[in-house]
């Protein structure tokens, strides 16, 4: 009886603790915060297969202008840094799993997005949806896409908007290499894409008889993250600093002109917003 | 009753935001499931069936006194069998997809004959295909060569011999080992997502690409559907080797 009367105590006590800990775990605890600081490392998920944002140099290293950014926040950490290549359909898996600490990826802010990983503001870049096609089809109208295969990617919000509203039968590759070699197949009619990244296509040569012929659509902002739990902790707040003093200083406008991106409106007003009235 | 269930699965998705069954109140990703379930049931019963008749026919090819013929099949084996099913589909849907006729519907779209789902059905057919011409060789070099040769003195000839008394033995002897390579068919199925055939795995993560919220919901879904379809396979072929049962032939 008394060995049960124990029992029964230590499980309360037991209970009651686990209870409060769960409690304490809704407060900052800067588990990954830490984790890099003492470390030395910041372990950075970018793309590999995304030019200019993030891609594979000649001699195999992933360069680009988010792998840029991702050195200036391990810089401003005083830390190393390791990227790593993920893909759209799994980079918020791997930050939630804690196999990378931060995510620049060249993702979209979705509201939905927002309930798994820890996205800060301000954004730091914006692109809308665009169709790359052969302008022998002399393509004006996202409607006319009704009724056509549509190359595109497994992992982009839009896809399910062109299949919506102008009815393309969107065929999703996993990578883009496999999108485009479909397209140049003529698989597809177009690939329905980033403009931005359809734009650095376009200027690379390398398709000639191309264009990017429909009005941009669903202009959207992008969003790097940390882990969800970080969000309002030490390193959310310290991402929303590194963003707001790229836009003040003019760093994100330089990196697009050195990764020769077509400068975006969006870049140039925030830079105003932001930048100091003490000249 | 609708209605409640949506509100049901409305309410989880509110109240623990990683358990989003989107599915049970939007009927766009509710389509999409019944879309990639029925792709994925189409693409196991036409692989299954296609792979059991290349099966059959290539051992008995390989019994042939033909050498070429003999040579063909080795080969052929050698190929599907040592290369990723993974490899096989890409290769066969960008590279060989170029030399296969196309039309045309609006002069410059070359849509080919073979769409990706028929290159599916050919590279899981012949891959799975391989396997079972070396399930079946098992079986027939299992029969004793003293009954062939008894079927030889009774007159039968080379075919029938293989038609009325070694394939039928053999069959039973295979069906365990054959048994195992469908089930792995069903499940390399998932494969010709690379080539973006809309089948089950296809239609999970496009949804839960399009809601991230929905990721563990999905992998509830694919698990209990890829459970089931095989659990039928497996179910069948126990029946099928129960109904096929020799007394006092085999284990």
């Amino acid at each position: 009886m008394r060995k049960l009367k124990l029992l029964t105590t230590t499980t309360a006590f037991a209970v009651i603790a686990a209870l409060s800990g769960a409690a304490q775990a809704a407060e900052c605890d800067n588990k990954t915060w830490n984790k890099v600081m003492n470390r030395g490392k910041i372990v950075v998920g970018v793309k590999a297969d995304y030019k200019p944002w993030g891609y594979r140099s000649a001699d195999g290293k992933l360069v680009g202008m988010e792998i840029d950014m991702a050195k200036d926040v391990a810089a401003k950490m005083g830390v190393d840094v390791e990227m790593v290549p993920v893909q759209s359909s799994n980079r918020m898996q791997f930050l939630e799993q804690g196999k990378i600490d931060l995510m620049i990826a060249t993702m979209s802010d979705r509201a939905d997005r927002r309930k798994i990983v820890g996205i800060v503001g301000p954004n730091y870049y914006t692109s809308g949806t665009n169709l790359l096609a052969p302008d022998a089809l002399k393509l004006t109208k996202w409607e006319q896409l009704r009724g056509k295969p549509v190359c595109g990617k497994q992992g982009a919000f839009y896809n399910q908007n062109v299949e919506k509203r102008y009815g393309a039968k969107v065929v999703a590759f996993t990578g883009n290499a496999e999108a485009k070699q479909a397209l140049r197949d003529k698989k597809c009619i177009g690939f329905v894409y980033d403009d931005s990244s359809i734009m650095a296509d376009l200027a690379s040569g390398n398709w000639k008889g191309f264009g990017m012929p429909m009005p941009t659509e669903d202009d959207n902002p992008w969003a790097l993250a940390v882990p969800k739990a970080e969000q309002n902790c030490v390193f959310g707040r310290f991402m929303s600093g590194m963003q707001y003093n790229w836009h003040r200083d003019g760093t994100l406008v330089d990196l697009e002109k050195k990764w020769g991106i077509q400068s975006t409106a969006f870049l140039g007003k925030q830079n105003e917003k932001f930048s100091d009235w003490i000249k | 009753m609708i209605e409640i269930i949506q509100q049901f699965f409305r309410e989880i998705a509110d109240s623990y935001p990683t358990w989003n069954f989107i599915f049970f109140y939007d009927e766009l990703q509710w389509s999409k499931i019944v879309g990639g379930l029925w792709m994925t049931v189409k693409l196991s019963v036409v692989c299954v069936i296609l792979s059991v008749v290349i099966g059959v026919a290539g051992a008995a090819m390989q019994g042939s006194p033909n050498k070429v013929l003999r040579k063909i099949v080795a080969g052929y084996i050698q190929f599907f069998r040592n290369t990723p099913p993974f490899v096989q589909l890409l290769f066969f849907y960008f590279a060989l997809g170029q030399f296969t006729p196309t039309y045309s519907p609006d002069g410059w779209l070359e849509i080919p004959i073979i769409s990706n789902v028929g290159w599916a059905i050919i590279s899981l057919s012949f891959f799975a295909g391989a396997f079972n011409v070396e399930i079946f060789r098992a079986g027939i070099e299992a029969v004793p060569h003293s009954t062939q040769e008894a079927a030889s003195a009774l007159g039968f000839k080379r075919l029938q011999i293989y038609r009325y008394i070694v394939f039928p033995l053999a069959l039973r002897v295979s069906i365990p080992a054959l048994n195992n390579n469908l089930v792995n068919l069903v499940k390399t199925t998932t494969q010709a997502f690379v080539i973006a055939v809309p089948e089950l795995l296809y239609q999970s993560i496009t949804i839960w690409n399009d809601y991230p919220s929905a990721q563990n919901p999905m992998m509830v879904v694919l698990f209990i559907s890829y459970l089931t379809l095989v659990g039928f396979v497996v179910i069948g072929m126990n029946r099928w080797d129960r109904s096929m049962r020799i007394p006092g032939y085999g284990g």
